[in-house]
């Protein structure tokens, strides 16, 4: 099939504004879809509330477009009642971490076997420009007018320490590399998380000057570094890009198939 | 065959009942009185191939279930009080996008974390109106542990009729008492199954585009039709949209669709009611109370009654309003400030002549405290 | 490998927002935005066919259709 298959034509064009980076990574999502060959009627897409949320209804997939920070709370439901099928979770930043972030890590400490995406842009896009918790501090955003003081989480970080096993990093620049990286992923038995950064260019680059789309995709370019690459030896502050995690560990599914081959044993009086 | 008899808590009746209707997939997170629903589940589930998960917190098991009914399951989650209030952005999501589900609230004294291990009906109006928005839900509740058996096999069966989240309202006495349960034979009690779509591959198939008869055929996420599902307004594929009338049309088939069928969906039991002068309206565990004073007063000459209902929402307004018509004076028997007393206000032609005969201190309201109300609307003194 | 021949770069202007990613990053010059801002291409001989356009799109709208592979080799 080709990549125009797996979309559903007709909401074009998407909501996005120009030189968003969540069409990018739509467009890398679904080249990774269709590299794999996968069967549409297999893959569910669920996805939160946000800018990023809107990707589930682009995608000729079965798709749920739930509420802000639960996608992976109902994928959960999805994926445990019917292992078979293909889970995606795109979500945006704030919708992952802020308000979804107890979901996240416990979803990574089942290790259930869904792809979560997370599409961070490090703005709350849809709701004008908030700070979102992988802003990070010294940013400006409409609620953080003089700047904001708070922290940022590190995803790979908390994915990998909630227990993920597979994280990987890339930028919405990196297209090619994004789409390899989804691919593995999706492949992998187990929860996966992509962090890929996106550019909001209409909230978070006005903001911070940072410039238009293209200039913002320089920066993805300019202040990330393959893993192990000379570059990011060389300098140490650059965003990593890469696998970070990729392991195997006791999938939540088939371990409960497990427990209901226990329970439904033959009981020998 | 002999009777299945079992020696149970009220909370076990429900898990009897929810096994009989067929339930797949059950999400839950602990809390005091219900977790016995969740225990229990998590050994009975997987004996029949079904699936139990604790999830991280409220919220997420009623998420948890909305998902896995989309996959054709039946399900059901279980709560009390300040779980029921998490529950509720789900529950929401559920109203709106037609997803069969069963949520028990195994009512606890609040607001807030009150008081945890005593009973409490004081949920009524959160199960009405928990979530924001406009839209309608069923709730139906018990006094024992037959009928919690009963109504948790109906509140499957309405989930699966009118595609919604039925809510089963309990409450800590039921839930934690011990009596006899019978458990019917297969085929005894009706269960309703899943209505799927007959429409084959490539038919365009509309999730939301309702029959004739007015019900909605679902088609299982990982079958042949893709589609979307929302919390948003949307039209009969299931994609957004604020159309006005889209908006107009959906939010009017969300609540006529129980609202135009509190006939079908009423239940209730008659107790003494032949020519009853005053009637106790009451449900749940207070109905209990209600009854052994209806009963004890009969035996003695007094013409009372007890109107119990097993249905709260929607509310059946006719029918309290014509079981109360020839009533001198009515008497709402609940443990809360006068939750349904207000509905039983809004029914009858004669609201002056409703009261409330309730208990909220954490015990169970006792036929004495009953009869002491009952006495001074009578004129007999205090 | 054999290098990849083009046939045509084909653009949905109905997606096309203007954006002008496929314009900056083409190795070669090959697009430009037009008076409407919409991508448009320019100098189809000078494409070495490596889709980045087609890749980064974010409005889905490039298609860059080569010789051997029609569509999506």
């Amino acid at each position: 099939m080709a990549v125009k298959d797996y979309l559903r034509e007709r909401f074009f064009p998407h909501m996005w504004c120009p030189g968003c980076g969540h069409g990018t990574i739509l467009n890398s999502l679904i080249r990774a879809v269709e590299e794999l060959q996968l069967n549409k009627n297999e893959i569910v897409m669920t996805s939160g509330i946000g800018c990023s949320a809107r990707i589930s209804g682009y995608v000729d997939f079965h798709s749920l477009h739930t509420l802000h920070g639960r996608a992976l709370a109902f994928a959960t439901g999805v994926k445990l009642s019917r292992p078979n099928l293909n889970v995606l979770v795109p979500m945006g930043d704030g919708d992952a971490l802020a308000i979804g972030g107890n979901h996240f890590i416990h979803a990574a400490r089942r290790n259930i076997d869904i792809t979560a995406i997370v599409m961070n842009n490090r703005i709350y896009g849809m709701t004008g420009g908030q700070f979102s918790p992988l802003s990070g501090p010294g940013v400006k955003a409409t609620t953080a007018p003089y700047l904001t003081i708070d922290s940022n989480f590190d995803v790979v970080e908390l994915a990998r320490a909630a227990g993920a096993t597979f994280v990987a990093r890339s930028t919405a620049y990196h297209a090619k590399e994004s789409t390899e990286l989804l691919k593995k992923a999706i492949l992998h038995k187990g929860f996966s998380v992509v962090e890929i950064l996106s550019q909001c260019p209409t909230h978070y680059g006005r903001k911070n000057k940072e410039g238009d789309a293209v200039s913002m995709l320089e920066l993805h370019k300019t202040n990330t570094a393959k893993l192990g690459s000379k570059a990011l030896e060389e300098n140490p502050n650059l965003v990593p890009r890469g696998i970070f995690v990729e392991k195997d560990r006791p999938e939540y599914c088939a371990e409960y198939d497990k427990i209901i081959a226990y329970a439904t044993r033959e009981k020998v009086s | 065959m002999s009777k299945n008899i079992r020696f149970v808590q009220g909370n076990e009746a429900c898990v009897e009942g929810a096994i009989y209707a067929g339930i797949d997939f059950f999400a839950g997170y602990p809390i005091t009185p219900s977790t016995e629903i969740a225990e229990l589940l998590s050994a009975r589930l997987p004996e029949k191939g079904g699936k139990f998960i604790q999830m991280e917190d409220e919220i997420a098991s009623m998420c948890a279930i909305i998902g896995a009914s989309l996959t054709g399951k039946k399900v059901m989650t279980a709560t009390s009080g300040p779980g029921f209030s998490l529950k509720q952005e789900a529950i929401g999501y559920a109203c709106m996008a037609e997803i069969p589900c069963v949520i028990a609230n195994v009512q606890r004294g609040g607001p807030s974390t009150g008081n945890p291990t005593h009973v409490s009906q004081g949920d009524i109006n959160q199960a009405r109106w928990g979530t924001h928005g406009d839209h309608a839900i069923i709730a139906l509740t018990a006094s024992n542990h037959q009928d919690v058996f009963t109504m948790t096999v109906d509140a499957f069966n309405m989930a699966e009729t009118y595609r919604t989240p039925v809510v089963l309202l309990f409450d800590e006495a039921v839930g934690h008492m011990r009596e006899k349960l019978i458990i019917p034979e297969q085929g005894e009690l009706e269960i309703v199954d899943r209505l799927r779509t007959s429409l084959g591959k490539g038919v365009d198939y509309h999730p939301y585009l309702p029959r004739e008869d007015g019900r909605l055929p679902m088609s299982d996420f990982g079958g042949e039709h893709r589609y979307n599902v929302t919390g948003l307004f949307h039209d009969m594929w299931g994609f957004p949209s604020n159309n006005p009338s889209v908006v107009n049309e959906l939010l009017k088939h969300l609540v006529d669709k129980i609202e135009n069928n509190v006939h079908a969906i009423t239940r209730y039991k008659e107790h003494f009611m032949e020519g009853a002068e005053y009637v106790l309206i009451s449900y749940g565990s207070s109905a209990r109370s209600a009854i052994h004073l209806a009963k004890s007063r009969r035996a003695k000459g007094e013409k009372i009654g007890v109107l119990e209902l097993q249905s709260i929402w929607p509310f059946p307004t006719e029918l309290v309003r014509e079981k109360c018509e020839h009533a001198k004076a009515i008497l709402v028997v609940e443990m809360n400030m006068g939750q349904v007393t207000a509905q039983v206000k809004a029914s009858v032609r004669k609201p002056n002549r409703v009261f409330l005969a309730n208990r909220i201190d954490g015990h169970l309201i006792t036929p004495s405290d009953i009869k002491k109300l009952l006495r001074v609307i009578q004129g007999r003194g205090v | 490998m054999a290098k990849k021949k083009l046939k045509e770069i084909v653009i949905n202007q109905d997606w096309c927002k203007g954006c002008g990613i496929c314009v900056s990053f083409c190795p070669t010059k090959v697009l430009e935005l037009d008076k409407a801002d919409k991508a448009t291409v320019v100098r189809p001989e000078d494409c070495i066919c490596c889709k980045m356009c087609e890749l980064r799109c974010p409005d889905l709208a490039i298609e860059v259709l080569t010789e051997e592979g029609d569509k999506d080799e």
